[in-house]
């Protein structure tokens, strides 16, 4: 079977999971799931900040590394430059907030590939590191009340009926979808995920691949914490809630496997919808959300039975479509 | 030569083994006295370690009989044939690093307290470790862990380790080739004791000197075959070497040979990770072999020289470029190439199609701007799918599902497409059968004819006989000898590979 048919085997079952869980909330409550209300809640206003991070995450693991820090390099970065978007400085808010998103993105990248330490324990650290830095730069303190024309950068319509965060991340996965699949770096960033050694040995610099990645994870960070601010009105720690996870439950739902080179930003978009989908659905259903944690425990594993079972059948099921079109031309 | 039947532990007829597409022993017997050293001799690749695993219970024999201590026997894991009395010391270390002498000796059949199953009588291990090691006159502390041990002392530990249970018969694979001449004299110590108490020892080892020194017989084998079995006492150094390497002169080889043009690559003291001090040039226009032993540091020079390990001293030309430090980007940027010695791990991303790993080396060449199109990939695709005579549909295959042959030609054609003119090939035809090796064979000369110069590492003294220029060979990291296209015969290179060069 060729490249393209396998890739579009995975990204096909992965839809079947999204459009199972929209059928079966659909069935159980149509009246409070099944509205235009509702999904486009989820999908333009909630899951945008999800699939921002999920975008970083699935980079990290594409290169066969994993991004743990990112929410609290968001936190960091969000706290960091609220005082100047509150005071109306914006152009030095945006620079901080990128500056300390992408400054610990390459420090993680630096870490990983330089002094090879595990990515996971690599970025585990610095989490910690930025979260203990945002809660002493904190101390104690909330940062709020935002101006409405700062506050338009995620709740305004630049284009009427679609709030600009869900813009800003259509733009930023068009963005990255262009950047994995046609250019030199997506070429090089798959070629590091499948085979770092291989790659090394082509002359791709992948020191320099790795840090990169975590550089535009830092930036992911950066942007949604901007984001963020915007839709909270406020800056505090506590903002960084359950992210990391989703968003690594997120690559994973939507079929990025963590062996690295496998998957790409259009399976991170269907994973989140997945889990925003699954989490949207039981707060209708009236589950407590610490049930929901463990729901979304059991979706992840579930989904790695999954991908290896429905793919198999998929890729059969392309394997005889393709030899009964070969045929008659034998 | 003559056996005392009444004496013989160990007893293999007509041992057969096959592996997918290879015949690794082909009718092999070996007989084995208690008390004397049984040398095994042969060329890499001539089928002694698959002996050697068929009797310690690695491996199953497709045919033949082994009989053991007078029955026949048939192990069919490791610890069968460790139960009946068989210890092996590998060539690679196989310690726990972090653990201690007495720990390590003892790991899998660690001494029990009395009346508590299942709780180790560390005690006893340590008193019993002790006196092991004394009565084969070590003088090391038991409770030492292993990871503060040198290279020759693992391998003594080792040796303990292999002797702690009841052995009737010792099978040591190369041991001495990490070892000091001092450290080697107090292995043959205890080798000399092990015969006293009547332990039966294989013995492998590419060390003439050696041989000849413990060996009280000598069973040759080349290329999966039984050769002859000589008293140690009798045989002497060129009949010895006459029979590992054999007379067959093969047809496989075709060179047209040219004047050789100007130097491109050139050596100055080169040291690195095992290797040192090499001084070694090739001209455009030859194929220059870097010959000798597995281990003897071949692919960690090519590697050094690549930029993929660090270089510790000394410098090298390329077309002129004086090179002190360098890493793979820049090496291909210069005009060189690495064909790794392992082409699933390190030449090719197995996952993707022929197509991608066609262009991996020259990403910037053949796409403009950095943006991927699919006209040039096909391009290049279906040309080296072509030229090269890759067994594929189409060049959107999935590499790893290529047979081996097929796989180094995608690595080959990925180094042409580059335009790299000075190959490094490390062995290329490893593991791919005859056919795949002519056409390698055949390309390499056409490609010394357009100008290109080669280094070539190879194991198979066949190849390096059949197609070089030149040829340098490598002993323990350093070159023992140069020998010119009129030269070349086995004897020689094995001499100086062994490090029996003086004596020609």
């Amino acid at each position: 079977m060729s490249f393209k048919k396998q890739n579009s085997a995975s990204l096909i079952s992965h839809i079947l999971i999204l459009l199972a869980v929209i059928a079966v909330m659909a069935f159980l409550r149509p009246e409070s799931f099944w509205t235009v209300n509702n999904l486009s809640t989820v999908i333009l206003q909630q899951a945008p900040y999800t699939i921002l991070m999920a975008f970083g995450m699935s980079l990290a693991i594409l290169a066969k590394g994993i991004d743990i820090s990112m929410a609290s390099v968001m936190v960091l970065s969000c706290y960091l430059s609220a005082p100047f978007f509150k005071e109306g400085n914006w152009l030095l808010g945006v620079l901080i907030a990128f500056g300390v998103g992408i400054g610990f993105g390459i420090c993680n990248g630096l870490l990983i590939s330089k002094i090879r330490i595990e990515p996971f324990i690599a970025t585990f650290s610095v989490d910690f590191v930025a979260l203990g830095i945002a809660y002493v730069v904190c101390n104690g303190k909330y940062i709020y009340g935002f101006s409405n024309s700062f506050r338009w950068i995620t709740n305004g319509e630049l284009i009427p009926g679609i709030p600009n965060v869900a813009l800003i991340t259509i733009v930023v996965f068009l963005l990255l979808l262009f950047l994995t699949r046609y250019t030199i770096y997506g070429r090089e960033l798959y070629s590091v995920g499948y085979n770092a050694v291989a790659a090394q040995h082509s002359g791709i610099r992948v020191d320099r691949m790795i840090i990169s990645v975590y550089a535009i994870n830092g930036s992911l960070a950066a942007l949604t914490g901007i984001l963020f601010l915007g839709r909270l009105n406020a800056a505090d720690p506590s903002i960084r809630g359950t992210l990391t996870m989703d968003s690594i439950a997120s690559a994973l739902v939507g079929g990025i496997a963590f062996g690295g080179g496998k998957g790409s930003v259009v399976n991170t978009v269907i994973g989140a919808l997945i889990i925003m989908f699954i989490r949207n659905g039981m707060n209708i259903l009236g589950i407590s959300t610490n049930w929901q944690q463990s729901v979304v425990g059991l979706i992840i594993l579930l989904s790695t039975f999954y991908n290896l079972g429905i793919e198999n059948v998929i890729k059969k099921i392309i394997a005889l479509r393709s030899m009964d079109q070969k045929q008659p031309v034998q | 030569m003559t056996v005392d039947e009444s004496n013989v532990i160990l007893k293999m007829t007509g041992i057969t083994k096959r592996f997918p597409g290879t015949l690794a022993l082909d009718k092999v017997q070996l007989t084995c006295e208690r008390g004397k050293v049984h040398v095994l001799l042969g060329e890499n690749g001539a089928g002694k370690s698959t002996l050697m695993k068929i009797i310690s219970g690695e491996y199953q024999r497709d045919e033949g009989t082994v009989w053991f201590n007078g029955r026949e026997v048939n192990f069919t894991n490791v610890r069968q044939a460790m139960a009946a009395g068989i210890s092996m010391i590998h060539q690679e270390l196989s310690l726990l690093p972090e653990r201690t002498i007495a720990q390590n000796i003892y790991l899998g059949h660690e001494p029990e307290k009395e009346g508590f199953k299942g709780i180790v009588d560390q005690k006893k291990m340590v008193t019993d470790s002790k006196a092991l090691m004394d009565s084969l006159g070590l003088d090391m502390d038991p409770q030492t862990s292993v990871k503060k041990l040198s290279i020759a002392q693992q391998q003594m530990v080792e040796v303990v380790k292999a002797l702690s249970q009841e052995v009737r018969l010792v099978i040591m694979d190369e041991p001495t080739s990490s070892l000091t001449s001092r450290e080697i004299n107090k292995l043959f110590e205890i080798v000399e004791r092990l015969k006293q108490n009547g332990t039966a020892i294989i013995y492998i080892s590419h060390r003439m000197d050696e041989i000849k020194r413990i060996g009280d017989s000598i069973t040759v084998m080349r290329d999966g075959q039984y050769i002859d079995t000589v008293s140690a006492a009798e045989a002497d150094l060129d009949t010895l070497i006459t029979m590992m390497v054999g007379r067959k002169i093969q047809k496989m080889y075709e060179r047209n040979y040219r004047e050789p043009g100007k130097v491109i690559f050139e050596t100055d003291n080169l040291c690195g990770l095992r290797f040192r001090d090499v001084n070694i040039k090739v001209r455009e226009g030859e194929i220059v072999s870097l010959s000798g032993l597995i281990g003897a540091g071949r692919t960690e020079f090519a590697k050094a020289v690549f930029g993929i390990d660090p270089i510790d001293a000394g410098c090298f030309k390329l077309y002129g470029r004086q090179i002190n430090r360098i890493d793979p980007t820049n090496a291909i940027k210069y005009s060189m190439c690495l064909l790794p010695e392992d082409r699933k791990k390190e030449g090719l991303v197995l996952q993707t199609p022929i197509k991608e790993n066609l262009t991996a080396a020259c990403l910037k060449k053949t796409f403009k701007m950095g943006i991927l199109r699919n006209k040039p990939e096909n391009e290049i695709g279906e040309k080296y799918v072509r030229e090269l005579r890759v067994a594929t549909p189409n060049a959107d295959k999935i590499v790893g599902e290529l047979s081996g042959g097929n796989q180094q030609k995608v690595v080959i054609g990925k180094w042409l497409e580059t335009g790299c003119k000075f190959l490094i090939f490390d062995e290329p035809t490893r593991g791919i059968d005859v056919g795949a090796k002519c056409e390698i064979y055949i390309l390499l000369d056409s490609l010394v004819h357009q100008g290109y110069g080669i280094l070539l590492i190879t194991s198979e003294l066949n190849e390096v006989i059949g197609i070089s220029d030149r040829v340098y060979v490598m002993k323990d990291g350093e070159i023992t000898g140069e020998l010119t296209r009129d030269e070349l015969s086995q004897d020689r290179i094995m001499r100086y590979a062994v490090g029996e060069g003086e004596v020609v």
